[in-house]
């Protein structure tokens, strides 16, 4: 059956079955592969994406629920790496394996994007939907305190 | 970047790039070099030649491409091996572009990422390989000019001559440079690291950028055009057989390529794979799969079988005795005070974010494979072996991996994409694990263990006697896997009468390492009975160990092997001496008033060449909800830190998996399968719950340098546990702490 999807601001057609997650439309039909795959219950937050502008987790929405509102995946949250958080992220050298970030990238910047400064206890909430099992935890924390201009905890030197 | 053939001495260090011309290629006197891997510390370092200039191109524009040819597992190694050639070759590194080196002994000796080994392993072997390049551009500089290479300087990618004020870049001497006689590794000069320009300065990751963006990067991005998909469906019971599959019916199922039952072979589990044209589709279909499985004979294993058989051997003689010094028996009589202890920890499985996956496509008896591996040279065999062609056969990829914990050191998924390819000629197939595949087909787990103690303490304060009943898992009187306890585990040789005995859990459970192989769960308890003992000398528990520490050792005998901590030579008191002594000064050991509730705990552990110490402060409330307020680290891995940003990413991670194992991981095992299904049920340490600041010091020591991606993790453990026992009172004897009413605050 043919959905049409709106993907970082470009109308896609797939022809794939209602129940296929989006998770998979976004990798194997469109080969968008920054969205990952680590758990595909809702766990993990390696797939989270922007659903209207909301942090959601693709591996949990059958493509025929998301044919109405906009998507953008880490691909489309800046044409060149430029946005905050992921500046912040290379600057302070957050990933290990890298294999959770894209999607940690896109909770960030959905937080951000409601929260300009947000609290410890924000950033506690509105992460936990994301594992690292890498443990980068402190530094994601860190990069969203400098993506929003807060002062960064520089107890152990990281970045350059 | 097309690299031109430009024909260069065969033995250079340098290569031309074409991309914009020519190239500089460093040879590398092979010999020399598989000698310098050979004396790398234990492992994965086997004497190979190698090619001269598979590590270095210099193009015309003055860019250096450098090969980074160890398998990337998030250890950081993919920066830190091409720092160290860009270090002696002298050039700026943003002028250094890195490339991963696909699977060859031939190009590159040893590969692999296991053991903390790569940093001991590769530290001069990659320097000298920088320096031999130096040295011909150098020459080229000197025979262009006329003058005395003595007279010749290099810096940032250039060559100096100061007399005549002349000064070229790298990139206008490479395609001369590649033609100079090669110098043999083991004469180049190195440089005195107090002249370092990269080593020892914190560099971003080279593939962040690339991460940040989303690029297909990772084992699981990989893309061909007409690429299928696969799944493998094996017995939920370890070592289960097919009886019988319904391949006909699922073969007709549309959108299905193919379904067949592939027969077991070494490292490769008897399975019904099905290709399909989506993973999707293939992954539904697995819902219409009837096979009749042989369950076997691990059906019989359990969690709660093992834990009731652990608790009877405990009161019986052991099976074999490890090490016996002295006579436990009269020291434990003429102490002044005795504890009693049993020690548990479960299964863990690896649980790296990435599940496993490989690429292979098979046509005219050649395979192509992209795979991800931290033994690749091994996978590579193995898929030869499994699909009975020759390894010259088989081209293979190393992808960016997420994640590796040691899961990736066995190569079993490897095996069967390459003979789920081969059954399908022509066509490319990934093979892709769900995540619920990957946590009930663990090829190995971390072992279960049981740790019956009885520990006595004299008058003075001093531990006299220790006696460990351990009761691990394996098969008659092999242990299996990393479930081993050594002869010579601290506090063996410390304490005048000490035994270790061994029984064995029956089991059909495989195991096998996970990061920091035995020591992940040793550490936790002898670091904790250690501190039980020290409660019970009324003795502080830093002082304790540090006059633990400077009691004199009984020898180890020259037959035995090196002493405890997961391998990586002898064990040094006085190097675990100075990182327990740091670790209490920086964390203000003693020193502080901490409110009721509060408590800190110490603890350290020698693995993989590296001592970790580490204080872990604490508040626990009335619920039993815990907050690690600060985590303090001290590591002493040798007199040079490759790239701190790493080793300080990786303490910090360190630190964050072992509180995570602690809290709340465990595998059960009940019917000889795997309990636990996603991580719904493996409740994997999350962001709130990771303490907020862990400092992380190093002590330089005159050492060679060493690994930090393991070493750093075993301590982390017993400091929670210790600090729990002193804000609270309550001794943890099994994790996780979960099962004991402990929670994250
Ligand atoms: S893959 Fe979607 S939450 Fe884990
Ligand atoms: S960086 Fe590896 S899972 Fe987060």
């Amino acid at each position: 059956m043919a959905y049409t999807l709106n993907v970082n601001g470009k109308s896609v057609s797939v022809d794939v079955p209602g129940d296929m997650p989006l998770l998979w439309v976004l990798r194997d039909v469109l080969h968008l592969y920054g969205t990952k795959y680590g758990c595909g219950v809702g766990q993990c937050g390696a797939c989270t994406v922007h659903i209207r502008g909301r942090a959601a987790k693709a591996c949990q929405v059958p493509v025929q629920n998301a044919t109405a509102a906009p998507i953008v995946t880490i691909e489309g949250l800046s044409a060149d790496g430029s946005h905050p958080v992921q500046k912040a992220w290379e600057e302070l050298d957050v990933p290990q394996c890298g294999y959770c970030q894209a999607g940690q990238i896109m909770s960030a910047a959905a937080l951000l994007a409601t929260t300009p400064k947000p609290t410890d206890a924000e950033i506690d909430t509105a992460m936990n939907g994301n594992i690292c099992r890498c443990g980068t935890y402190l530094r994601i924390r860190d990069g969203i305190k400098r993506a929003s201009g807060q002062p960064v905890n520089m107890t152990t030197g990281r970045g350059e | 970047m097309s690299t031109a053939s430009v024909s260069v001495n065969r033995r250079s260090f340098l290569k031309v790039s074409a991309a914009a011309g020519g190239g500089l290629m460093v040879a590398l006197y092979t010999d020399a070099f598989a000698d310098l891997l050979a004396q790398g510390r234990q492992g994965g370092a086997p004497a190979a030649p190698l090619t001269p200039d598979a590590f270095i191109t210099i193009s015309p524009d003055g860019i250096a491409t450098i090969t980074g040819k160890n398998p990337e597992i998030g250890q950081g190694i993919k920066t830190a091996l091409p720092m160290l050639i860009a270090e002696e070759l002298d050039i700026d590194w943003k002028d250094v572009r890195v490339v991963q080196g696909d699977v060859s002994q031939v190009k590159f000796g040893g590969q692999s990422a296991g053991g903390s080994t790569a940093i001991p392993g590769n530290y001069t072997p990659m320097r000298q390989i920088g320096a031999a390049a130096r040295a011909q551009l150098v020459a080229a500089a000197a025979a262009q000019w006329s003058v005395p290479e003595a007279e010749l300087t290099t810096a940032a990618g250039k060559v100096m001559h100061a007399a005549s004020k002349r000064t070229i870049g790298y990139g206008q001497l490479a395609a001369k440079a590649a033609t100079m006689p090669a110098p043999a590794l083991a004469s180049v000069t190195l440089k005195d690291p107090k002249n370092f320009t990269i080593v020892g300065k914190n560099k971003v990751g080279v593939d962040v950028h690339k991460i940040v963006t989303g690029q297909a990067l990772f084992g699981m991005d990989m893309n061909l055009p007409g690429m299928k998909f696969a799944v493998y469906e094996k017995c939920p019971v370890f070592g289960g057989t097919v009886v019988s599959a319904n391949t006909e019916e699922i073969k007709a199922l549309p959108g299905i390529t193919a379904c067949f039952v592939v027969a077991p072979g070494p490292s490769l589990a008897n399975g019904v794979a099905i290709v399909a044209d989506t993973w999707w589709t293939a992954n539904q279909a697995r819902t219409k799969l009837k096979i009749q499985w042989n369950e076997g004979t691990t059906a019989t294993n359990s969690t709660m079988g093992f834990d009731r058989s652990a608790l009877e051997f405990s009161k019986k003689a052991p099976q074999t005795v490890t090490r016996n010094d002295g006579d436990h028996g009269v020291a434990m009589k003429e102490a002044a005070k005795t504890v009693d202890a049993a020690y548990q920890y479960p299964f863990l499985v690896h649980a790296q974010l990435e599940p496993m996956n490989c690429t292979a496509a098979f046509k005219d008896g050649k395979m192509e494979m992209w795979a991800t591996s931290q033994t690749p040279q091994q996978g590579l065999s193995l898929a030869a072996t499994a699909c009975g062609i020759a390894p010259t056969d088989i081209t293979m990829h190393l992808m960016r991996m997420g994640g590796g914990f040691g899961r990736r050191l066995a190569n079993d998924y490897i095996a069967e994409s390459a003979v789920i390819a081969k059954n399908v000629p022509g066509v490319p197939v990934q093979l892709r694990w769900t995540r619920e595949d990957d946590m009930r087909s663990d090829v190995y787990h971390r072992a279960a263990g049981w740790h019956f103690l009885s520990g006595g303490v004299d008058a003075s304060g001093k531990i006299t006697a220790w006696r460990d009943h351990f009761v691990t898992v394996g098969k008659g009187t092999m242990p299996s896997g990393s479930a081993t306890l050594g002869m010579n585990e601290f506090p063996a040789r410390f304490v005048p009468n000490f035994s270790i005995v061994q029984s064995i859990n029956e089991s059909g459970i495989p195991t096998g390492p996970m990061r920091a192989p035995g020591s992940n769960a040793l550490a936790f308890v002898m670091q904790s009975f250690i501190d039980e003992l020290a409660h019970a000398a009324g003795k502080d528990p830093v002082a304790f160990r540090v006059a633990l520490l400077d009691s004199t050792p009984l020898p180890i005998p020259q037959t035995q092997g090196p002493g405890g901590g997961g391998g990586g030579g002898g064990f040094n008191a006085a190097r675990a001496k100075g990182v327990v002594e740091l670790v209490a000064a920086k964390s203000g050991w003693g020193k502080r008033t901490l409110p009721k509730g509060t408590g800190m705990g110490i603890a350290f552990h020698f693995s993989h060449s590296g001592y970790f110490a580490e204080v872990a402060e604490v508040t626990v409330d009335a619920q039993k909800r815990v907050k690690v307020n600060k985590v303090w680290v001290v590591g002493d891995i040798g007199r040079q830190i490759v790239n701190p940003s790493n080793a300080n990413n990786q303490a910090e991670g360190c630190v964050v998996d072992g509180l995570g194992q602690a809290m709340g991981l465990e595998i059960t095992i009940d019917g000889g399968k795997v309990v636990q299904k996603n991580f719904n049920q493996y409740p994997l340490i999350r962001m709130k719950d990771a303490p907020t600041t862990i400092q992380v010091d190093y002590l330089l020591s005159d050492n060679n340098p060493t690994g930090i991606g393991e070493p750093a993790m075993p301590p982390s453990i017993p400091a929670l546990c210790n600090a729990i026992f002193a804000a609270t009172g309550e001794r943890v004897r099994s994790l996780p702490l979960i099962k004991h009413g402990f929670s994250w605050a």
